[in-house]
């Protein structure tokens, strides 16, 4: 316990909120460190599945962080892979299970999705590289800043897709409302397919790279 | 350095522990969750027969509009009728009668029943056929409101598990669904179910252009899928339907 208060720094120092700031943008786990490119090509056709996978990698990625955080001096290094699986695998179920309960058409929405953060690379990432390492408080704001960090680049992507592919943002018909159909607009189907969220993600990685040069890697 | 029995002991306890977690609270969570799928199967039913209902009042509303639960046998005998919450004879509600089962069995070659719901729409009288088949990632499931000539469809739904969103996905859609309306299953008494066509309907003949519907692009397996489900539990009526005219 004393060991403890010698140590104690602010909640919010400048160190712990650049853990919630750099996922966001210098770090971002998207853009940067090109993790989870997966599931955001498969999430964000609507806004809508979208914005619940982002909620739900946040809860995640934070609980889990802050569990293995205070596992980690126990946790034999051999297993570690495995340890963190179970832990992400035990909340991902558990989260499925009482949106199912509790919310069953927002987890119909959902589908496969949820089932799907168990293989989001950026969760075993962040277990494996940050939580093994440090205290639970960094830990739980390291998660809700990767979460984050990963769920805008989604919102985004999956605005323009839904925009752009269905004419619709948040389900509401917008470009119908616009009235732009009369002019012989249509719909861009090619935006509802996959590849068209990895160009997206090109040009946030581009748009991103250009404001800030100090991202783009020396050769 | 860790011992081999401590990773032992380690892996162990950590399983128990997240084994007893996680089972408690799937034994928690169960009812709630069975409750959800039943009010699920009973909104289906009602919005395929065009009654609107809200999760609070699906159970009232069901019990009010269906009135009537026949279950039928694959050679077209009535095995039980479940009317106003009594069973008249036999002892199977149709609502209970699990679908994938009986489908199974039928794949099988064996004996096997199915479900007829009977509702009315406008002072006339309905069916309601809950569907049941299997998609690209996984079953997907539905209703289908006829007229009582078991042809003219009133209304379709359709569910899935976990069809690609945005593509297969689309088959939950009104815009999808509502394709079915006005569709014939029957063409002059011979069984002819209805097709989910790939590139539209517009290539098809103008007498066929009845008992089909245009296909969603990129969703050609789930389409496809749809059709076969439509055909597949929809034939099992038959001999029903032929015994009753």
């Amino acid at each position: 316990m004393n060991v403890e208060k010698k140590e104690k720094e602010a909640l919010f120092s400048i160190k712990n909120r650049k853990l919630l700031i750099n996922p966001l943008h210098k770090d971002n786990p998207i853009t940067i460190q090109v993790l989870g490119v997966c599931s955001a090509l498969a999430v964000t056709a609507k806004m809508k599945p979208a914005f619940v996978m982002t909620l739900s990698v946040m809860a995640v990625v934070a609980v889990a962080n802050v569990l293995i955080s205070i596992m980690r001096n126990g946790i034999p290094p051999r297993i570690r892979i495995i340890v963190q699986l179970v832990v992400i695998a035990a909340l991902v179920i558990l989260v499925d299970q009482v949106l199912k309960a509790f919310v069953f058409d927002i987890s119909k929405q959902l589908s496969v999705f949820v089932g799907l953060i168990i293989t989001n690379c950026i969760l075993m990432g962040r277990l494996e590289a940050f939580a093994m390492a440090n205290k639970p408080w960094p830990a739980f704001l390291d998660g809700l800043g990767n979460g984050f960090g990963y769920g805008w680049i989604l919102i985004v992507v999956s605005f323009f897709r839904e925009l752009l592919g269905s004419g619709t943002v948040w389900d509401y018909p917008i470009m119908e409302n616009l009235g732009v159909y009369n002019f012989g607009y249509k719909n861009n189907g090619l935006m509802i397919l996959p590849p068209m969220a990895l160009i997206l993600i090109g040009i946030i990685i581009w748009v991103q790279k250009s404001k800030d040069k100090s991202l783009i890697e020396e050769k | 350095m860790y011992s081999n029995f401590y990773i032992f002991r380690y892996a162990s306890v950590m399983v128990i522990i997240v084994a007893a977690v996680l089972s408690s609270a799937a034994m928690f969570l169960k009812p709630y969750q069975e409750r959800n799928e039943a009010i699920e199967k009973m909104k289906g039913i009602l919005a395929s027969a065009k009654i609107d209902a809200t999760t609070e009042n699906t159970i009232e509303l069901y019990e009010k509009n269906v009135n009537e639960e026949i279950v039928i046998n694959n050679v077209g005998d009535i095995v039980s009728i479940y009317k106003n919450g009594n069973f008249e004879s036999g002892e199977i509600r149709a609502f209970n009668l699990d679908l994938k089962k009986e489908l199974y069995k039928k794949s099988k070659g064996l004996e096997f029943n199915i479900p007829l719901l009977v509702s009315e729409l406008n002072g006339e009288k309905i069916y309601i056929i809950p569907l049941r088949g299997t998609g690209l990632w996984g079953p997907i499931w539905g209703n289908i409101a006829v007229q009582d000539n078991f042809s003219t469809v009133i209304g379709v739904t359709f569910g899935h598990k976990g069809e690609t969103p945005g593509l297969g996905a689309e088959i939950d859609t009104k815009d999808f669904q509502s394709q079915f309306v006005g569709k014939e299953i029957f063409e002059d008494g011979k069984f002819q179910s209805i097709s989910v066509v790939k590139g539209g309907i517009v290539n098809l003949p103008e007498n066929m252009k009845i008992h089909g519907v245009d296909a969603i692009s990129g969703g050609t397996i789930t389409s496809n899928a749809v059709t076969e489900m439509l055909a597949n539990c929809l034939e099992n009526y038959v001999p029903f339907i032929t015994k009753n005219n």
